[in-house]
């Protein structure tokens, strides 16, 4: 699956980082690494993350979200 | 409707009789999104405003400006605010920067990422059995309370585990938290009541009550360590060292307030808002990947905080065409601005796949909700588990008993029917 | 028939009978062909791009790729809908004949179109020795190619890394480098890391940074010879401070270098600094006049910004390429009055060495610095940039919750200092020189640069001695 996160909106409220561990990881107390292309098996727990974001920063493919068209 | 004045409406929307429903008064308020609502006090209904406060480094959330403004107010004969007896044990909602940073710093430590980042997660497992529990107990049910009997239990068992409260002392503090809920959190005209004064009382009484208890528990950690949050919070030896006894206290009371009331305010809110909006239920069923989503709309609609009465102007501060006046206080209405149809198109329906839902229903800022992350992961698993294994439920009542808080709010009880209980 | 009726005719064809091609299939190539589509443009579209991958992301290679945690090729860009684009990946574009509106490939063919939009960035600025640059572990780092190769060079746990320049990008690396455990030496001519964007104020705290994740930094150093062994790999590197050291991976992290060699003979104002282009994305020709079929964006777009005085901004940053791709597939398919203008917040970010460093704004136009909260010394601070009496940049270490209010003061040209905070301020709140390098200085290209006011202007002040 893909995602792609703006981090210039991030401001680090890593709501996100708890609900998909392996996908997404602190390097220090704000900064979000994450793993930009994840085994299918994470789509759920990534959509957790897209979810909680305040400033919906996580864009996931829209094939992702089981959509046809816009995200 | 006619012409209401800012204090009318505000008044209004802290009636408790609106509790259900306070939105149209707040639409109402919004007109002048920054306002006056007597007494000195500023209200926020405004999307773009309450975002702009709520990064404003001139709003102070410590209470003790608020206390010196009621302090210089004595004399005036009006009531010194409420929200000062949740504020006697100092925590991070009730601090601004150094303090308030250094606090949340050393309470996820232990909780989350970076230095924890596995404890939320490993928590998945046992709430997914607990709700499953839950709904094997309704088996041969046709009635059954979703607060009581379902949303409650949860996040109580997963707060107390993580923080290290003693389950078995649970039916205790659910009680002092109840009073104080009751009695200190009514920010309405209904607290002005003899019937608001003795709960307010007891509410006070209960406070003090739980304090003492935490102290006790706090501690007890500092003699004897465990591996729980609360304990590796006081005898931390980390780069921010421990957190002060005083200061676990009042952190420690309000993650256990929190983790107890407003998650489980989000659950029954999100089978309410569900059973409200006919086909919602089998959408969700039909597309689990809807919940995560669903649920930010939830919270958008029926925001479990609608505000924490504890913000303060350090500064005049000129805003949405007026200028807040050095020391007013100032209620985000968290709530309120979450139906500004500025930023939500059709802010009153309910829509799971609303896209750009970039809502306040956590709070915004630095004061973001700590425990969001674990509270989600709850929500989810609860509403995963409800739509996937109650068959046909319907609600009873709408609108549904309320609690009586305007801070915390929820419904005090949600009774639903159904046909049966799904494997 | 009114010129408004036909405008609105002349829109409606060209979006059902439209032929719109976009060179560079890179971020800012991807999200104008998605807005394209969102605004109804149904005609034909053609991607083309010179890397034979789909469109992928950046920013994660010089960081968690590197640190071997991501693979190289796992960083392909989501997408927002179905393109139903024509895509010719792999294939580089070796002209644009603006009389016959075609695109010429490296294959011969001309591609013709009614609109062109035109998006093939950035490449990293070789190593300026030739020789030097073709040693076996000699790397810059710009591709998912480059950064597969230099991920494989760091997993084999060379001896030492350099990295020459200490910007944004080179300081990443650097960080990485002392994640993995490797000893790394950072050799930068100026004074300080991140000293063009920042400053020198900002960059003394970057250098204490590095040098307290063991970073061997060296400033006002720059590198002279690179030495390799008889396989041609490298082995040494002497530096101006008269030191030689062992090295088994040297990286060199010089800023960029604008892809405009394909539009060589368009007669478009091209140069140094980019394609010149209006607020609405319409590129200049060579005479600084408005074209009106050719439009530009991403990296090396440079457009005039009211908030700077009119002064052309050349952008290296993530979100101009997204949103200055929206605003152009909006204005290509629109006429007056419907144009809207790509007037961005400039923004960035970085991560390095445990801080989360954002900005808005172009910290380099101010002159003036000042601390506004929070304490430089355990680096989670905001820090505000003046010129003049007015805020027109601001940063963040660790501290980014609080930049929006600054963004938003910047937008209003609020006056600089910014009032205080009514709680942390720092220890030091008083402006100060921002202390940016002399244009003269030889330095990392800052990743932002004011480059005068006429279209046409080669006038590469900030780029210093440097080839």
């Amino acid at each position: 699956m893909r995602l792609v996160v703006d981090l210039n909106r991030c401001q680090g409220y890593a709501q996100c980082v708890p609900l998909a561990p392996d996908v997404l990881r602190l390097n220090g107390e704000e900064a979000l690494f994450y793993d930009p292309n994840p085994d299918d098996a994470q789509r759920l727990r990534v959509l957790r993350a897209a979810a909680s974001c305040p400033v919906q920063a996580i864009m996931v493919d829209f094939k992702d979200k089981g959509r046809r068209t816009a995200s | 409707m006619g012409e209401m004045t800012p204090e009318v409406a505000w008044a209004e929307a802290m009636k408790f009789e609106n509790r259900p429903n306070p939105y149209r008064y707040f639409d109402e308020l919004r007109k002048t999104p920054v306002v006056h609502v007597g007494d000195g006090l500023y209200v926020v209904t405004g999307y773009r405003e309450l975002m702009a406060l709520a990064h404003d480094p001139r709003i102070s959330s410590d209470l003790r400006h608020k206390k010196a403004r009621a302090a210089a107010k004595a004399g005036s004969g009006s009531e010194s605010d409420p929200i000062e007896a949740y504020g006697q044990a100092t925590s991070m909602i009730t601090s601004d920067p150094p303090d308030h940073d250094k606090m949340r710093r050393q309470a996820m430590r232990h909780f989350g990422p970076p230095h924890t980042p596995d404890l939320i997660p490993s928590m998945e497992q046992g709430i997914s059995q607990l709700c499953n529990e839950l709904l094997d107990k309704a088996k041969g049910k046709t009635r059954i309370d979703v607060v009581d009997d379902y949303a409650y239990p949860v996040p109580v068992m997963v707060i107390c585990k993580v923080l290290g409260v003693p389950i078995e002392d649970e039916p205790q503090f659910h009680a002092w938290i109840h009073d104080f809920m009751a009695g200190i959190t009514d920010m309405g005209p209904d607290a002005a009541t003899e019937a608001g004064k003795a709960r307010r009382a007891k509410g006070e009484a209960s406070s003090a009550a739980f304090i003492q208890y935490m102290t006790g528990l706090i501690q007890g950690y500092l003699k004897t360590p465990n591996d729980t949050m609360l304990s590796k919070m006081v005898n931390e030896k980390g780069p921010d060292g421990p957190m002060s006894p005083a200061e676990a206290v009042g952190n420690a009371t309000l993650l256990l307030i929190a983790g107890h009331d407003s998650t489980v305010n989000t659950i029954a809110h999100c089978v309410l808002t569900a059973l409200r909006n006919p086909g919602t239920v089998e959408l969700l069923h039909r597309r689990p990947d809807l919940v995560p989503s669903a649920i930010e709309e939830v919270l958008r609609l029926e925001s479990a905080v609608q505000f924490f009465p504890s913000r303060s102007a350090l500064a005049d501060i000129e805003i949405g065409g007026t200028v807040i006046p050095k020391g007013s206080p100032v209620h985000l209405m968290y709530g309120a601005a979450n139906r500004d149809p500025k930023k939500f198109p059709n802010p009153n329906t309910f829509d799971p796949e609303r896209r750009d839902n970039e809502h306040f229903g956590w709070g915004s800022g630095i004061h973001t909700c700590f425990g969001g992350p674990l509270a989600r992961l709850e929500v989810n698993v609860a509403l995963d588990t409800f739509v996937r294994r109650v068959e046909n439920p319907r609600l009873v009542d709408d609108p549904p008993e309320y609690r009586r808080s305007n801070v915390f709010r929820g419904p005090r009880h949600l009774f639903i029917d159904f046909d049966g209980i799904r494997e | 028939m009114s010129t408004s009726t036909l405008a609105s005719d002349l829109v409606t064809s060209f979006k059902t009978t439209g032929r719109i091609v976009i060179v560079g299939a890179s971020l800012a190539g991807l999200r104008a062909a998605e807005a394209l589509r969102n605004e109804g443009f149904t005609g034909k579209l053609t991607l083309i791009g010179d890397e034979k991958q789909e469109p992928y992301d950046r920013p994660p290679l010089s960081k968690q790729v590197l640190k071997g945690w991501v693979p190289a090729d796992h960083t392909l860009l989501p997408r927002s809908r179905d393109i139903d684009a024509e895509w010719r990946l792999g294939v580089a574009a070796t002209g644009l004949d603006r009389k016959k509106k075609t695109v010429r490939l490296v294959t011969g063919e001309e591609v013709p179109f009614d609109r062109l939009l035109i998006a093939t960035g950035v490449r990293s600025r070789p190593w300026f020795n030739k020789a030097e640059a073709e040693l076996e572990g000699l790397f810059t780092i710009r591709t998912s190619d480059d950064a597969g190769r230099l991920q494989t060079a760091l997993a084999a746990k060379p001896r030492r890394v350099l990295i020459i320049g200490a910007g944004f990008i080179g300081s990443e690396m650097a960080s990485v480098c002392r994640e993995l455990g490797l000893d790394v030496t950072v050799a930068e001519r100026a004074d300080a890391p991140l000293v063009g964007a920042l400053g020198g104020v900002i960059g003394k705290v970057a250098a204490e940074m590095q040098r307290d994740h063991g970073v061997d930094l060296r400033t006002g150093v720059s590198v002279e010879k690179i030495e390799g062994d008889a396989a041609g790999h490298v082995r040494r590197a002497r530096l101006s401070d008269g030191t030689t050291l062992d090295v088994d991976v040297v990286v060199a992290s010089l800023g960029s270098i604008r892809n405009t060699e394909w539009l060589r003979d368009a007669g478009l104002a091209t140069g140094f600094w980019g394609v010149a282009c209006d607020a609405g994305c319409r590129a200049f020709d060579i005479h600084g006049v408005v074209t009106d079929n050719i439009f530009v964006a991403g990296d090396i777009a440079r457009a005039p910004h009211v908030l700077y005085e009119y002064q052309f901004l050349s952008l290296e940053h993530w979100d101009n390429a997204v949103s200055g791709a929206a605003v152009a597939a909006h204005n290509m398919v629109s006429l007056e009055p419907d144009r809207k203008p790509h007037l961005p917040l400039p923004s960035f970010w970085s991560g390095q060495f445990g801080v989360n460093i954002k900005g808005v704004g172009v910290q380099s136009f101010g002159d003036q610095v000042v601390i506004t909260q929070g304490s430089v010394k355990e680096r989670r601070f905001a820090a505000a940039y003046g010129k003049r009496g007015r805020i027109v940049g601001a940063i963040t270490f660790n501290h980014g919750k609080w930049l929006e209010y600054y963004g938003a003061l910047i937008e209003k040209s609020a006056p600089f200092p910014p009032p205080p905070p009514g709680y942390d301020e720092p220890v030091d709140a008083k402006p100060v020189p921002a202390e940016f390098p002399d244009p003269r200085t030889p330095t990392a290209l800052p990743t932002v640069v004011l480059t005068g006011y006429d279209p046409t202007d080669r006038a590469a002040s900030f780029a210093g001695a440097q080839a």
